[in-house]
């Protein structure tokens, strides 16, 4: 074998592991690897991180007593819960552990909230607590009257998803792992010891090992493998997003009682203050049908007026879907392959996936490590990430200093949400170089004028910072372009 | 973080701002302006088509040329612009009143005042607020942000076009795109007539032949990366017809579905909000309830035609001096609310014994309207107006000899409503 000569070269296109898919999974897997001394990569046929599943979720640090502890998913969802707190003193994503509140309506309700309360407990999820009306009313002073009781689970969480997503994936490339980009995995060969992985534009990379953490084509990488035959269907879930200050925002996540195969329709606050209603749960067969319809519409606002009557559609800035990655038993399917050799499959991963995604990191290196690979802590590795400034989070004074070090933080570009120019080039600096990836990075654009405002300003600033014509800029990549043309005058 | 003292600050330098600015400079006061645009000039400077100042300057102008002719004004005064500077926060106090601006060039500041002014503008209802069901593509945007694109920053956002909203900016829009040599496939309008103004809809729909779809919707958007086509379905008894339901296929949508007052730092700073106007509420003086905040302009309601917001905005300044020079208005003001057919009126009371203008809008449309000013069962004045219609604004001058006994009077409420009436009455 040749491949693994000590050549620490980074541009080297052979790798010891290569990662399928950067959504929260392959982001959460690269950065524990990239503290052994390994050489990774991760390919993402995106034009950014996180633009798969893992952008268009709840953002739900979920507490764990769903399901029982005989599931995969259960197990790593109870550990990755735990990790947040470190995760985010390290990294610097927004996460608040504000709990999680299951509403009961009627008796028979009440008798499945102690039913989810004694499983979560055999699960061993810490502190949960059934709740009296009065108690969960003192609470939670905006739910409807009509409650009669609730389990409590102070361990529940949120969490801005992309903003996570993007901190993984910056600490493991500062530790010295590749990321790729538009690189969609088409071919793979298996040519001795290593793989032989091309992409759809005839690029190639080599790796001892191959990780697939590809999401809603999980069953497609694992062909592409000639790896285990499963069928991933897509279980589509519409949400819609309120804008801060609206009326009804509540102090917790609020659930109803779930049936057999969703959570019900929630009212998420978010750690930016708006606030999230959704998601529906339905099985679909296209797996790039992320549309929202009107019926459905009502059907979310109907489920969370019920708990939370003051709610209104009056205060929706914008609605999206996300499609659930599941396998027919439900369950993550996280395993060496029999079938092919040097190969993890990562999938199934629907909900709790992004709770799961620390301990699904440590679960695949135990596998890594149990098939054979050598994982040697490095010496350097550089647990955590610098802090970054967001102007709406300073004070003016803090504000004042910044402008006096780099001019741009007082430029504000996106007025909804206060994101300075600073921000925004930031942003770019790192990579986001999409309409979608510089939102999600800094905001701008996702407040109440959806970049009614900030659009033209934030072209202008790619303009500048990439020196590309304005007619290659996109929403989220190729195909997405907005700007169809100049006047020539 | 520098302190900064006049008398007034006014948020905003569009038709608004400038013309807020000019009347209390003419009152000698000490007057800021804060813009967070790099030029002041706001809205009109993008709009290149013609079509104001002819209340004003009974000529047409270009939103560019009115902007002008205040720019010019302001700058032979001793009036300061700050540019590229953006308020942040406001507050309300005995003392003065405090705004907190971010700038790149000047850093942070805090202006202390005797009178703050927010002539903030609006800004575009989005695709969320009207709910359009269906996939995310790129190519929707606001009619206002393609417009900035292509007059100002000089690019094409599409070349086979649906718009959505009869409003004036969209249809100013179907003709610009069509000038650009993109296709205006339609205008799709929810309403049974047009929102925009009748010369709009002869010179920038009728004269292209492009079909306007009155009481339609968009049902759904398609496409993944860029709008492939939209679905479009009559509008009947408050639901699609999806059954005669049909395709346009285009790359690009324009929303022209409406203004919204950006009322945010009013909002924070604790005045009321009117879910009427989504502006301030204010009383006769323009003031809102927190004493020496003023608005005018579009942040205090949606205009149609500019040289009101002049007009009003000038009339503003000169309260706002009042307040600031210790005139005490001690003005009995009585609450005025909208009664029937009437989406809304300002201000939202009647300064007794002087003469009130208000504006209003109708729920109707109808040939001829009176519109009644009622103490409960008691007429106190009443007018017939021509031609009414939602999408254009009604002003009613209440004379001073008509709300003179109202200082004697109680202070029952006032409400104002609209009745549509033959035509020769
Ligand atoms: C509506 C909804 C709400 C949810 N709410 C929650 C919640 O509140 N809490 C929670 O814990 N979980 C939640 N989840 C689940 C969670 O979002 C997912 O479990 C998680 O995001 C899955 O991450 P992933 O990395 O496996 O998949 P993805 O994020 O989809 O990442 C896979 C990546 O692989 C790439 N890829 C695919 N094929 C190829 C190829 N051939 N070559 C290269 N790259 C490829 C894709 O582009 C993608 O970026 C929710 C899911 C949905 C849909
Ligand atoms: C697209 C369009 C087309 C129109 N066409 C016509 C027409 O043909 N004929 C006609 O008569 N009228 C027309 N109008 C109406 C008329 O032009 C407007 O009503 C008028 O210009 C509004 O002036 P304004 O000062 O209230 O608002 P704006 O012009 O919007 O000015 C507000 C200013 O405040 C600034 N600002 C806001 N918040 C802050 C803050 N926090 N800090 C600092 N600065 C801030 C903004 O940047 C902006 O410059 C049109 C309006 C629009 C939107």
């Amino acid at each position: 074998m040749t491949l693994m000569q000590p050549a620490r070269n980074k541009t080297t296109d052979a790798y010891d592991v290569v990662i399928v898919g950067a959504g929260v999974c392959g982001a959460a897997i690269a950065r524990c690897l990239s503290g052994y001394d390994i050489r990774v990569a991760v390919v993402e046929k995106c034009a950014d991180v996180s633009f798969g599943v893992s952008k268009a979720n709840s953002g739900i640090v979920h507490a764990g007593f769903h399901h029982p502890a005989d599931m995969l998913k259960t197990k790593l969802e109870i550990r990755g819960n735990m990790m947040f707190e470190k995760l985010q003193h390290e990294l610097k994503f927004p996460f608040e552990r504000i709990g999680i509140l299951v509403l009961a309506f009627s008796p028979e309700e009440m008798e499945v909230c102690r039913r989810l309360c004694a499983q979560g407990r055999a699960n061993g999820v810490p502190r949960l607590e059934l709740l009296s009306a009065e108690a969960v009313r003192g609470m939670e002073p905006v739910l409807s009257p009509d409650v009669e009781g609730a389990l409590y689970a102070p361990t529940g969480g949120i969490v801005e998803p992309y903003r996570y997503v993007f901190a993984l994936m910056e600490a493991a490339q500062g530790n010295g792992a590749t990321l790729l980009l538009h690189w969609e995995l088409d071919r793979a060969e298996r040519n001795g010891d290593v793989w032989e992985l091309r992409a759809r534009d005839s690029r190639r990379v080599r790796a001892r090992w191959v990780v697939n953490a590809a999401g809603l084509f999980a069953d497609e990488v694992s062909r592409i493998l000639a790896a285990e035959e499963f069928r991933i269907v897509p279980r589509k879930g519409e949400e819609y997003l309120l804008q801060r200050g609206a009326a009804g925002y509540p102090n917790h996540v609020l659930f109803p009682v779930p049936s057999r195969h969703t959570k019900g329709m929630l009212v998420i606050p978010t750690v930016e203050g708006t606030m999230m209603v959704g998601p529906t749960a339905r099985e679909i067969e296209d797996r790039h049908d992320v549309s929202t319809t009107a019926e459905n519409l009502r059907r979310v606002f109907d489920g969370a007026k019920r708990m939370v009557p003051a709610i209104s559609t009056r205060d929706i800035i914008t609605a999206f879907a996300g499609l659930r990655p599941t396998l027919e038993d439900q369950d993550f399917y996280i395993d060496l392959s029999r079938r092919a050799p040097n190969v993890v499959q990562v999938a199934g991963i629907q909900s709790p996936g992004l709770t799961a995604s620390p301990a699904i990191a440590l679960y695949v290196k135990d596998l890594l490590k149990a098939g054979g690979l050598t994982l040697t802590e490095k010496a350097d590795t550089r647990t955590d990430l610098p802090e970054t400034t967001a102007v709406r989070r300073l004070s003016p004074e803090q504000v004042d200093e910044h402008i006096r070090r780099n001019p741009a933080y007082g430029n504000i570009v996106c007025r909804c949400e206060n994101v300075s120019e600073a921000e925004v080039v930031e942003a770019i600096r790192k990579g986001h170089t999409t309409l979608d990836g510089i939102k999600f990075y800094t905001r701008a654009g996702m407040g109440r004028c959806q970049g009614g405002f900030c659009t033209y300003k934030i072209l202008q600033i790619l303009q500048r910072e990439t020196n590309q014509p304005i007619e290659t800029f996109t929403k989220r990549g190729k195909g997405s372009e907005l700007i169809l043309g100049r006047l020539d005058t | 973080m520098q302190v900064c003292e006049y008398d007034i600050l006014v948020v905003g330098a569009g038709a608004a701002g400038m013309a807020v600015a000019l009347a209390c400079r003419r009152r000698n006061l000490r007057a800021a302006v804060v813009e967070r645009e790099e030029e002041p000039g706001g809205i009109l400077l993008q709009c290149i088509h013609n079509g104001f100042g002819l209340q004003r300057f009974g000529e047409e102008l270009t939103g560019p040329e009115y902007a002008e002719r205040y720019l010019r004004e302001v700058e032979g005064t001793e009036i300061d612009v700050f540019c590229g500077t953006t308020a942040v926060r406001l507050t309300g106090g005995d003392a003065f009143r405090s705004v907190v601006t971010y700038s790149a060039k000047y850093g942070v500041r805090e202006f202390r005042v005797g009178a703050v002014i927010l002539a903030v503008g609006c800004r575009e209802r989005n695709r969320g607020n009207i709910g359009i069901p269906g996939t995310r593509p790129a190519g929707i945007f606001t009619a206002g942000l393609a417009q900035r694109l292509t007059n100002i920053d000089g690019y094409i956002p599409g070349s086979r076009v649906v718009i959505v909203g009869s409003g004036d900016i969209g249809l100013i829009m179907a003709r610009r795109m069509t000038w650009l040599g993109a296709k205006v496939l339609g205008v799709v309008e929810i309403m049974p007539t047009c929102s925009g103004l009748l010369r709009n809809v002869v010179q920038c729909l009728e004269d292209f032949d492009i079909p306007l779809y009155l009481s339609h919707v968009v049902t759904r958007i398609e496409g993944a990366g860029r709008v492939r086509a939209v679905e479009v379905a009559p509008w009947r008894n408050g639901q699609a017809d999806s059954r005669n339901a049909f395709r346009l296929e285009c790359d690009t949508l324009l929303l022209s579905v409406g203004l919204i007052p950006e009322h945010e730092l009013a909002r924070d700073a604790g005045v009321g909000i009117s879910p009427d106007t989504r502006g301030p509420f204010v009383d006769a003086n323009l003031m809102t309830n927190i004493p020496g905040v003023f608005a005018c302009g579009n942040g205090l309601h949606v205009h149609d035609v500019v040289d009101y917001v002049s007009e009003e905005s000038e009339r503003c300044g000169r309260a706002a001096a009042d307040f600031v020079t210790g005139i005490t208005d001690t003005v009995k003001q009585i609450p005025l609310h909208a009664g029937a057919n009437v989406r809304y009126v300002l201000p939202g009371t009647i300064a007794a014994g002087r003469s009130n203008l208000l504006s209003l809008r109708s729920m109707v449309e109808c040939e001829a309207a009176r519109c009644t000013l009622h103490r409960g069962e008691v007429e106190l004045a009443t007018k017939t107006f021509r031609h009414v219609r939602p999408a254009e604004m009604i002003r009613w001058n209440i004379s001073a000899e008509m709300t003179d006994d109202m200082s004697r009077e109680e202070t029952q409420p006032l409400d104002i409503t609209i009745q549509c009436v033959a035509d020769d009455e």
